[in-house]
């Protein structure tokens, strides 16, 4: 049987045009256009690019939900069997379109969907978890190798045994977690691993730890009495009430309060939205968490010259560190601006 | 955050309980917090009590951002 398959591409690789063309809306035009040659060849007699649909990046990007709503009536009027879109190389906006795509094709029409990105694309973050993407070069130089590797990986889900694992099968690691049993026990592999390491031979480790880059410590303060301190907390208390609904875990926001004549981070004003730990007794006295209640009593000492009239705030409980870092930007930019000499970050 | 906050050449102290994590991702001025669920506080104690301990954990803290370090420091005392 020769599968059907849908291929989706951008303006650019239809040879429709450059950003000029990029606001084009959904079309759809039936077998091959562009790099479908090159899927087409890997393919062989196994499957069939019967029709391709095409969309500009500035498009889909301005009109995600509508976009893709059209791009799928598009795609499910030719019967696909299977579904593949790209590859985007690095281009962030046909990254995001080919992975947003893939997600409601693999959901709504439930056949299996292959992409292929660079891994920086910003694609990649957003869609790992629900789409299968071949690792890619950068350019469209990589179609050459791009194109057998997105073939191949389709047929293999379309066949009975379906995907393994991203090491066996060639795709990004979606960061799916399978329980399996192992011969030899953890604590057994782990002890053959530290000797392996400790004799300087090879190993190999069963999960990669990601590495954190350093930032050179600021400047000290040199004259406390005439500095604006600010406070700032992970601790995720927020006005009664959440009213910017900062989530509990996997927080995508912070926010940033008046604490102008505010005294104390009471009770009656103040709560934690945090879920990552037991909220009692932080919610029976928010200073337990940001110590609004002492740093005005020091501020009113001369200890220093003004607490900063702001507090940020967010929830660090599953906070991707990519937000984190977002937060950190927009909070230092505004405390640069408004010349806060120190802050204190409180976490829990 | 801390480190982002930090890139604006502002000095920021981590006033935290999971010290190991804050020295992981690297957070260059840290001073140990009392527990998960109440870092600058402590339920047993009396509040006035509470009061006093925040203020040593807030006066350690002023003192972490006075002191030039050159690489992550931990200030306990």
């Amino acid at each position: 049987m020769t599968y059907r398959v849908v291929h989706y591409i951008n303006q650019f690789f239809a040879g429709i045009g450059g950003e000029e063309k990029a606001d084009i809306a959904p079309e759809s035009r039936p077998g091959v256009v562009g790099p479908g040659m090159a899927l087409k060849a890997s393919f062989g007699s196994q499957a069939e690019i019967v029709g391709t649909v095409i969309c500009g990046d500035g498009y889909f990007a301005e009109n995600m939900e509508s976009a893709t709503d059209e791009v799928l009536k598009l795609i499910a009027e030719f019967k696909p069997d299977a579904f593949v879109a790209g590859p985007a190389f690095n281009a962030g906006r046909y990254g995001t379109a080919c992975g947003a795509v893939c997600e409601a094709v693999s959901r709504q029409l439930n056949i299996p969907v292959v992409t292929g990105m660079y891994p920086e694309n910003p694609g990649v973050d957003m869609y790992r978890k629900s789409v299968y993407i071949v690792e890619t070069e950068g350019s469209a130089r990589g179609l050459k190798d791009a194109a057998p590797a997105m073939a191949k990986l389709l047929l293999k889900a379309l066949s009975p045994e379906g995907l393994g694992s991203p090491q066996d099968d060639g795709y990004l690691s979606r960061g799916v977690r399978i329980n399996c049993f192992f011969e030899k026990t953890g604590a057994t592999r782990a002890v053959e691993m530290l000797i392996k390491k400790l004799k300087g031979e090879k190993f190999e480790t069963e999960y990669p730890m990601p590495s954190f880059d350093r930032v050179p410590p600021a400047a000290a303060l040199t004259d406390l009495e005439e500095a604006t301190i600010a406070v700032i907390t992970s601790g995720g208390v927020v006005p009664k009430g959440n009213p910017d609904r900062i989530e509990s875990s996997s927080a995508s926001k912070f926010g940033t309060y008046s604490i102008l004549n505010v005294q104390s981070a009471n009770k009656e004003n103040y709560q934690t939205a945090h879920g990552g730990y037991d909220p009692t007794c932080v919610n029976e006295d928010p200073n337990r968490a940001l110590p609004v209640d002492v740093l005005r009593e020091m501020e009113r000492e001369g200890v220093f010259k003004k607490l900063y009239e702001y507090f940020s705030t967010t929830v660090g409980n599953g906070t991707s560190t990519a937000n984190a870092k977002k937060f950190g930007i927009a909070i230092g930019e505004q405390l640069k601006k408004d010349h806060v000499d120190a802050v204190i970050l409180t976490s829990t | 955050m801390v480190k982002a906050i930090e890139s604006y050449g502002i000095p920021v102290v981590h006033v935290c309980t999971i010290v190991p994590i804050s020295q992981t991702v690297g957070a260059n001025r840290i001073v140990p917090a009392v527990a998960i669920p109440y870092p600058l506080g402590d339920p047993s104690k009396s509040p006035s009590e509470e009061k006093d301990l925040r203020r040593t954990i807030l006066e350690k803290a002023l003192k972490a951002l006075q002191t030039p370090v050159t690489e992550q420091t931990v200030f306990t005392d």
